[in-house]
């Protein structure tokens, strides 16, 4: 193994120390738009707008945010079933994701993809994947080219900790080692792969995986934002740099079910635990906490923030269900290219 | 015919060819690289590729580990990002490793993403049996990708043709899977020295004939015309149609000719159920239904796994002489 990177209290202070009070705001907006652009999403399902399926992302926004915070505009990254937070974060607008998720024509993909394949290039996003660890070898060609290219682009791979069942993660994570590719794998552990606990399916440390193919390992708090930026700074100054692939794992939880149809789900997991994440180890209030502790911000800017992000996603659901559906005879094109 | 083909004046081999258009290629596009197995010092275990490393380095001639998912997922990647990969997949029996890869995100991405994203890359693997290689090493997989939206299917039967194709294929915006019979690699045929492609879904007419159409795919198009000099002997003139790519499907020319001769056999190498003979065996019955004279015909590889045994391999493909006697019925001359 090539080096641990170190998560010592004083590091992150260092790199937080130049962190601006609005690129904190920032992040808490966009860690509440994602939310509430959920809430809008599990509303939408309920009543029978949305047609097909929706995995929430709840409870992981500071995963999302603070990673894609700590990346060029230019950085690719690629996402999961589970991908409003990552797509959303890495700049995708609100509206566009609505008319996606409805299925009308000026969503992200004219409503071929839906929910599970919001794909936007020109933000860096090369699209979620409907297929468990299905990015891996998009994101890990996409670092295979911006190094040919000589771009300085990263790339981030995106995947819940069900994708470490997946034996062509490790296929890709053996080249990225082998050729030093710039490609940063994160694995967002929200303990559960679908319907089960992650610790009934998955032998052996996690931390061994990256590991065994001398790709340096991270690990972080993945409810805490500070954490999860200064981390991910770190080790996309390293991968930026040349020194080859880096594995974060996120240490996170998935507030809802698999999707929003598993609501009855008391054989998995139980209430009280998800009580204990949703009311101590909740993304949003711990960053509210720490904002208005350490005098950043007071209570009224965060409730402006809300306000704000509300209101976009009110308009945004607004915009989709008038949006128009896409003519039959868009059916077959973009088959080819 | 093709006309460039019969002027050329020099012959070279089908490995020759498709190492002639990588490198023709690789050169007039820096984009352009080689991604597999054993590719570079090794020019893979059929020297298809022998001395492209020597003259592209290592960089866009690079060695992959045994890992056709993770390096034809890599492919897809660079593909999106502006790179235009060239997979090789050393036995087209290894294609199922690399499925995900091709059928899920390659073919996949350009719709699923209403057109914003694209993978211009080809996948280079072979087909083909009676090498005594066995079930694992002598399958022609072509048919369950010439199942697949968003992907084209091509299936060179000469040097000429496989080098005019795969320059097109390199060209092409989206996922392409080149398909090379392991048995032609040595078969010589003019290829002329200039620059040229020959387009997808256009069929080449590889004998003219009046009797009946044998239309035929990649190694099965030397069978038809083998079968078609037999046929000759015995006063029946066959008409070989070799559609060189599955999709795009060049139906009107097939269609055409068998309105023409009124009788029509495919010979194809994959397993004859649910494959390439049922789909343009139907093409035929849908557009010439009357004027056929006879049921439309299916020859492909027997419903099993391919036999290591020569005395039983043998049995499981079309020869010239099956595909003749077969003919002779059709025509009512048994």
């Amino acid at each position: 193994m090539r080096r641990t990177a170190p998560r010592t209290e004083t590091q992150q202070a260092d790199t937080l120390q130049g962190v601006a009070r609005e690129q904190w705001l920032q992040m808490y907006e966009q860690m509440i738009r994602i939310r509430v652009f959920e809430e809008q999403v599990n509303e939408l399902y309920r009543s029978a707008k949305m047609p097909g399926l929706a995995h929430l992302y709840s409870g992981q926004e500071a995963s999302a945010v603070g990673i894609c915070q700590a990346l060029r505009p230019d950085d690719y990254i690629t996402s999961t079933h589970r991908g409003h937070g990552h797509c959303l974060a890495k700049g995708a607008r609100v509206d566009l994701m609505f008319a996606e998720l409805l299925g009308k024509t000026p969503g992200y993909c004219r409503g071929k993809g839906g929910s599970m394949h919001i794909a936007d290039p020109e933000a860096g996003n090369l699209g979620a994947n409907a297929i468990v660890g299905g990015g891996a070898g998009i994101a890990t060609g996409a670092a295979l080219s911006a190094k040919r290219r000589g771009s300085g682009q990263v790339s981030v791979c995106f995947f819940g900790e069900g994708a470490l069942g997946q034996g062509v993660l490790y296929e890709v994570m053996n080249m990225a080692a082998l050729w030093t590719l710039p490609v940063i794998y994160v694995c967002e552990n929200n303990l559960y792969n679908e319907y089960t606990h992650y610790s009934e399916v998955t032998a052996g440390e996690l931390r061994a995986r990256p590991a065994a193919f001398g790709i340096r390992c991270a690990e972080v708090d993945g409810q805490d934002v500070r954490a999860v930026y200064a981390t991910t700074r770190r080790v996309v100054e390293q991968v930026r740099g040349g020194e080859g692939p880096a594995f974060l794992i996120s240490n996170t939880y998935r507030f809802f079910g698999h999707h929003v149809g598993d609501v009855n789900r008391a054989y998995y997991r139980s209430k009280d635990e998800e009580q204990e994440w949703k009311g101590q180890r909740d993304p949003l209030a711990i960053m509210a906490g720490w904002l208005t502790g350490d005098g950043i911000a007071d209570v009224g800017t965060l409730e402006e923030i809300e306000r704000r992000a509300r209101a976009e996603v009110a308009s945004g659901v607004e915009f989709a269900l008038a949006a128009p559906y896409p003519d039959p005879g868009e059916v077959d094109q973009h088959v080819y290219a | 015919m093709s006309m460039l083909s019969a002027v050329a004046d020099r012959e070279i081999t089908f490995a020759q060819a498709v190492r002639e258009a990588l490198a023709e290629e690789m050169r007039r596009d820096p984009t352009v690289f080689i991604l597999g197995e054993d590719v570079a010092e090794a020019g893979t275990p059929f020297k298809v590729l022998s001395g492209l490393v020597e003259e592209f380095g290592p960089e866009r001639v690079t060695d992959t580990p045994i890992s056709e998912a993770g390096f034809t997922g890599i492919a897809v990647g660079a593909a999106m990002t502006g790179l235009r990969p060239v997979v090789d997949i050393m036995f087209g029996d290894f294609l199922p490793l690399a499925m995900d890869q091709i059928v899920n995100q390659a073919a996949k991405v350009h719709y699923m993403s209403g057109g914003k994203l694209r993978a211009p890359m080809v996948v280079r693997t072979n087909l083909g049996a009676t090498r005594r290689s066995a079930a694992q090493h002598s399958q022609s997989l072509h048919a369950l990708l010439s199942h697949i939206p968003g992907l084209k299917v091509v299936l060179p039967s000469t040097p000429y043709d496989a080098k005019g194709l795969l320059k097109t294929a390199i060209r092409d915006e989206n996922p392409v899977v080149f398909f090379e019979d392991k048995l032609m690699f040595q078969l010589k045929g003019p290829v002329p020295e200039g620059e040229y492609t020959i387009p997808f879904g256009v069929a080449d007419v590889k004998r003219q004939g009046t009797d009946i159409t044998l239309v035929a795919t990649s190694s099965m198009v030397q069978v038809a015309l083998d079968a078609a000099r037999i046929l000759e002997k015995d006063g029946i003139s066959a008409e070989v149609i070799d559609p060189r790519t599955t999709v795009p499907l060049d139906a009107r020319t097939i269609v055409e000719s068998a309105k023409k001769t009124g009788r029509a056999i495919v010979v194809d190498e994959g397993h004859e159920r649910y494959g390439v003979t049922a789909e343009i065996a139907s093409v035929i019955a849908e557009g010439a239904f009357y004027h056929l004279d006879a049921p439309v015909r299916r020859m492909g590889a027997m419903n099993v796994p391919v036999p290591f045994s020569p005395a039983l391999e043998d049995l499981t493909v079309p020869t010239g002489e099956r595909v003749a006697a077969t003919a002779r019925a059709l025509c009512g001359r048994t």
